[in-house]
């Protein structure tokens, strides 16, 4: 079990340590950033607000992640994020019920993902085709759930979804840090890890060890596009109505962007959820240590451009065998010193 | 028929159709009013988008463009607001920019081995945030070469004006052909988005190609973007905030192969001018929303992918039988 | 003994070690002007190494290379082409998006005022394509033609661009009668004008048809080379496929021949259109069956439908009685089915996934997502085949694909055994793998085959499918011809079949 914890340290340590370089230098800027306070029942203070802030791209990235190490993308979930907001609001205003609300929402949400995993696995379409439909198309769909309008609506129990606060924490936090815990040990504690890593690597020759490979990518759309439906709640309730031109307006693009920083292949394999939430957590710590710390920020996207350059040219592969090369080359000395003895 | 001209066909098939349907519907729509603004409102869209076909029918895409052209607007606005130089000095300027931006993500795509995607993806917040750090207002352009810029145009028979920008995406798309078809590089793209590994055996330079691919479409989105601030007379650095989805639209509808190595440019012309149409309708219905053009695109775009998955199905179905 | 000035091009000592194998090791290679020279081998022979060793796409770890008498040492296919030695291979290299003329011309388009003169380039394309009798729209897309005419563009196009060598890898490969002959022409004519031509297929008859003389790698060395007039098609086979051993090996079987028990898994007209014609299969438990016969003579393809990766559209299959569904993979592993692909790399091995994963995925894939095989189990079960087949791998949680090929081969095969299954279906088990591991996969056979497993075994090598089976099936042009049982079973008998076969061949 010592060897397995140690893995994980080793795996999640550029993200840990990434994280953490950023967090001081924000706090170097911005002196009272580490500060936690307690008020009515719940915990205030910019790393909260970076949790709280970062949640849609978080819950995003849980999807993505698995989508990605199936080696495919799916450019929808931003779009699907507005479609299921605005079937919750539509929803909600019709005067049905939370509980209806949320099926309805989150039904959707699955019945997109099963339309891009059917384009994948079925129809076999190169994956940021077929997503690019939905991508294109959802939009449309939404303002047409919302007829336009910023649909909005003051039900105290969807408006809690995005607003609320459980154990100290606030409902967005407790959402995405829950439903990916779950996505992870479902994935770690089953087999279904080990098996979409396979899918990713090698469909054919997973096919062939008899690996269900159609129902796994077909699954792993549906988890994206229930991530995208969660995500929509949130960004919904956290506004108290549905926008279908702004809610999760390029958010595919930064979930895309945590699953990278988080050390997933787009190559598709080895996945590992805890370093995408990292990577989330990265880029809202971007996102809000810029305006914290009293930076302009429309330096935001220049420095997330840079970051994202940086960490893609370390993870490329002409830098990763150049760094053999110079591991090969520092390993040889010392062997060089035995032979000399 | 050659099945290479099918989606062009269908392309083509598709705007007559729509628009015989439109004149059904609105006489008016058959003048060349219509025609002279559907090509104003779309020209800096057609411009970029011939970017995108050559990066597209190369085999990779550039999601960049929208904030080049918003960067583009912004540079001129700021330049001219407070510089005495003159707006085409400043044009060049920015056309250089631009295209050496788009040379730098073609290099560091091919020398790097990275997936466009993530290059472009990449250069698409660059691009938006150096906008945002030369300004975040929306800064008009007063200039008076503009305005006498703006008051070119060719009276068509009928009363509609052919634009100068409307006329510059004409000349653009005329360009665009003879560079796809009339070349040795129109070939090398074409060579590339039909693979690279069998490319790089018949000799096609990889690199060189690669990065001439995105650095004509970040000159042409740098054009795209002089064109966006004829037509606005301002420079926003949130403007043209996905046009990139617009344009890859447009080449797909327009008939061209996602993947690479197969398509018009000529289409892609198509493409845009449906998707100008079906807003013109909307327009003149009155009664229809917005939102009803994304969503018939999308469809499009769908069509266009099942299409397009057939004729290979059966192409390959042939070669196995013949 | 010809002078060493009429040869083309002359290869002497070529070796090229790859990681963990020696591919070439030594080999002599010559060929004349005016020569059609065949090169044959099975597969992993070391054919393809020493075309790419010609013609630059690999760098030669030894050897000289003369053409025309001068060494050359081209760095990659291109310089090699300017040389003089163009290459057309059995997948057409060409770009089937571009037109046929584009493709003849890419990057010395002609131009006028900058620009390519589309009509002087196809009319250079028709003039080029009338050499070969070929009257084609060249305007038209290279992918609307049929394979042979490819195969003709893309030889004009290596011709017209080198001009001293040509080398056909496998051109012949999917194209029928009429096709070969019209191929066949234009190699004669260009053999006139004086072109050398290296020509590898696994078509014996087309190589008695037009070669000058063979030349016949096994495993990396070479085999000779002989006037094709002087060599005997049952000396050819033997050469290609290894008889040295033989009356050894089979003698000293003969005498542990135990009789096959009754037929236990039972095929009836089993076959697919446009695979395997159908066939009839019976093996009892306990028993091997091997699979022998030329590259291309359909044997990984009765692999395959035996397994379910394609579906049969004939035919019955039974055991015991019982009808078995063997409609795709995962049904014929629920059947306790297993299948070790000829092609690791791309069929069998997971590469990026550690051995510990590939041993446990058929069986954690039988078990369903969410019966997880526990971490301990797997690392049980990892540990009991590294133990049991010797793989060599610092540990458990390396991605298999640093493993040799030898090793690989192993952990795949534990992935089936760790699924306990009672039909086991083994597509070229020892190729590619060093010695010592060709030894214990021999050896790891035999012993499944006397616990009770019943196998079927497609080899290339026929020692050893005459040392561990007890019947032998012999396939030609997608049929099975032959079958052979008990004392029949020699290397002998099965040259003669597959030769007999050829002979039988009405052309």
């Amino acid at each position: 079990m010592t060897g397995t914890l140690k893995a994980y340290a080793v795996r999640l340590f550029p993200q840990v340590a990434a994280l953490a370089i950023i967090l001081f230098m924000v706090s170097l800027a911005f002196p009272g950033f580490f500060k936690l306070s307690f008020q009515n029942d719940r915990l205030y203070g910019s790393l909260i607000d970076i949790l709280n802030r970062g949640a849609p791209v978080a819950l995003l990235a849980i999807g993505m992640t698995v989508v990605i190490a199936t080696k495919g993308i799916d450019l929808s979930v931003g779009a699907v994020m507005a479609i299921c907001g605005a079937v919750a609001a539509a929803s909600i205003t019709a005067g049905h019920s939370l509980a209806f609300t949320l099926l309805v929402t989150i039904s959707t949400g699955i019945l997109c993902g099963l339309w891009n995993g059917v384009l994948v696995a079925v129809l076999d379409i190169q994956p940021i085709i077929a997503t690019l439909v939905l991508m294109v198309a959802g939009r449309g769909i939404a303002q047409l759930i919302t007829e336009g309008a910023i649909l909005t609506f003051n039900h105290p129990g969807l408006i809690f979804i995005g607003s609320g606060s459980l154990f100290g924490l606030p409902m967005p936090v407790i959402i995405w840090l829950g439903f990916g815990l779950i996505v992870a040990l479902l994935v770690r504690r089953t087999a279904l890890g080990m098996l979409i890593e396979a899918v990713g690597v090698n469909r054919r020759a997973s096919r062939l060890s008899g690996v269900s490979t159609g129902v796994l990518l077909i699954a792993a759309y549906i988890l994206s596009g229930l991530c995208a439906a969660l995500a929509g709640i949130i960004a919904a309730a956290d506004i108290r109505g549905a926008d279908a031109n702004n809610a999760g307006l390029w958010l595919e693009l930064d979930a895309i962007l945590a699953v990278v920083v988080g050390g997933t292949s787009l190559l598709g394999g080895r996945f590992s959820i805890a370093a995408s939430l990292l990577g989330a957590m990265i880029i809202q710590s971007i996102n809000t240590g810029i305006l914290l710390s009293g930076f302009p920020p429309e330096f935001n996207l220049i420095i997330k451009a840079a970051i994202i350059v940086l960490i893609l040219v370390i993870q490329s592969p002409r830098a990763q065998s150049a760094f053999i090369w110079m591991s090969r080359v520092r390993a040889a000395e010392p062997k060089k010193e035995q032979e000399a003895k | 028929m050659n099945p290479r001209y099918l989606p062009l066909t269908a392309t083509v098939a598709i705007f007559l159709i729509a628009y015989a349907v439109c004149i059904a519907q609105y006489p008016n729509m058959l003048s060349t009013r219509v025609i002279g603004n559907l090509l104003t409102d779309n020209a800096f869209l057609g411009i970029a988008a011939v970017g995108m076909t050559f990066v597209i029918l190369s085999g990779g895409i550039d999601l960049s463009i929208g904030a080049v052209i918003a960067f583009t607007g912004v540079f001129l606005a700021v330049l001219l607001q407070s510089t005495a130089i003159h707006p085409l000095a400043a044009f060049a300027l920015a056309l250089i920019i631009t295209t050496a931006f788009g040379a730098m993500m073609g290099a560091i795509i091919h020398h790097l081995e990275m997936p466009p995607f993530i290059v472009t993806l990449a250069g698409m917040f660059l691009a938006r945030g150096m906008a945002f750090v030369l300004s975040i207002d929306s800064i008009p352009i007063k200039h008076p070469f503009y305005t006498s810029l703006k008051s070119f145009y060719y009276v068509l028979p009928g009363g509609g004006r052919l634009t100068l920008i409307g006329g510059l995406m004409l000349v653009v798309f005329l360009v665009g052909i003879l560079i796809a078809h009339r070349t040795r590089f129109g070939a090398d793209v074409y060579a590339l988005g039909g693979g690279t590994a069998t490319a790089r055996l018949m000799g096609v330079p990889i690199g060189r190609t690669t990065v001439m691919i995105y650095a004509l479409s970040g000159f042409l989105a740098g054009l795209s973007g002089i064109v966006f601030s004829l037509y606005t007379s301002a420079g926003y650095s949130l403007a043209t905030v996905g046009v990139e989805l617009d344009a890859i639209a447009a080449v797909v509808i327009g008939g061209t192969l996602l993947t690479g190595g197969s398509g018009f440019v000529a289409g892609t012309l198509i493409g845009i001018l449906i998707q100008g149409l079906i807003q013109t309708y909307i327009t003149f219905d009155g009664s229809l929303s917005s939102w009803w053009t994304k969503i018939l695109i999308g469809l499009l775009l769908f069509a266009f992918i099942l299409l397009q998955k057939a004729l290979i199905l059966l192409s390959d179905r042939r070669r196995r039988h013949a | 003994m010809q002078s060493v000035s009429s040869y083309v091009l002359s290869a002497t000592g070529i070796d090229k070690i790859f990681p963990g194998a020696r591919a070439l090791n030594g080999v002599d290679f010559s060929l004349a002007r005016g020569e059609v020279h065949a090169l044959l081998g099975e597969n992993g022979a070391g054919k393809s190494t020493l075309i790419k060793c010609l013609t630059g796409a690999y760098r030669r770890d030894g050897g000289r290379i003369l053409l025309d008498g001068t060494e050359v040492d081209p760095h990659n296919t291109l310089e090699a082409q300017k040389l003089g030695i163009g290459t057309v291979y059995q997948e057409v290299n060409l770009l089937a998006n571009l037109t046929v003329a584009e493709n003849l011309f890419l990057g010395r388009q002609p131009r006028r005022f900058g620009l390519v003169d589309a009509r002087a380039m196809n009319k250079q394309a028709r003039a080029l394509l009338s050499q070969y009798d070929l009257d084609i729209d060249v305007t038209a897309e290279l992918s609307s033609f049929s394979v042979a005419v490819q195969q003709v563009i893309a030889i004009a196009r290596a011709v017209d661009l080198s001009g001293k060598v040509l080398i056909l890898d496998e051109p012949t490969a999917s194209l029928d009668t009429h096709e070969v002959a019209m191929l066949f022409r234009i190699v004669r004519r260009l053999k006139d004008r004086g072109l050398g031509i290296i020509f590898i297929t696994h078509f014996l008859e087309q190589v008695y048809d037009i070669s000058d003389r063979i030349t016949v790698l096994r495993n990396g060395q070479l085999v000779g080379t002989r006037d094709t007039a002087a060599l005997p098609r049952r000396e050819l086979i033997a050469m290609m496929l290894g008889r040295e051993l033989v009356h050894e090996v089979s003698e000293a079987k003969q005498s542990e021949a135990k009789a096959p028990g009754a037929a236990r898994f039972r095929f009836r007209g089993f076959g697919r259109k446009g695979h395997i014609q159908p066939f009839d299969l019976d093996v009892a438990s306990g028993e091997v069956v091997g699979i022998a016969g030329l590259l291309g003579s359909g044997r990984t393809e009765t692999a395959e439908i035996l397994f379910g990766a394609e579906r049969a559209d004939s035919g019955t299959a039974e055991v015991d009685g019982r009808p078995l569904d063997l409609s795709s993979p995962r049904a014929a592993i629920r059947e306790k089915f297993g299948f070790c692909p000829e092609d690791r790399k791309v069929d069998g091995i997971v590469g990026d996934l550690s051995v510990r994963e590939n041993i446990v995925l058929a069986l954690q894939a039988r078990r369903g997502w969410a019966r997880p095989i526990s971490r301990s189990e797997q690392d049980r079960l990892a540990d009991h085949y590294i133990k049991a087949l010797d793989i060599r791998t610092s540990d458990r949680e390396k991605p298999i694909r640093l493993l040799s090929g030898g090793n690989q081969q192993k952990a795949i095969l534990a992935r089936w055994l760790a699924t306990n299954p009672e039909f086991l279906i083994l597509d070229e088990p020892t190729r590619g793998i060093d010695v010592g591991a060709h030894a214990e996969i021999i050896r790891l056979i035999e012993t499944l085959c006397e616990k009770g497993m019943s196998l079927i075994v497609i080899s290339s090598e026929l020692e050893e499918l005459v040392a561990y089976s007890s019947r032998v099936l012999v396939l030609r042009d997608r049929a099975h011809v032959a079958e052979l049982t008990g004392e029949e079973v020699t290397t002998n008998a099965i040259v003669e079949a597959i030769a007999s076969a050829h002979e039988g061949r009405p052309s």
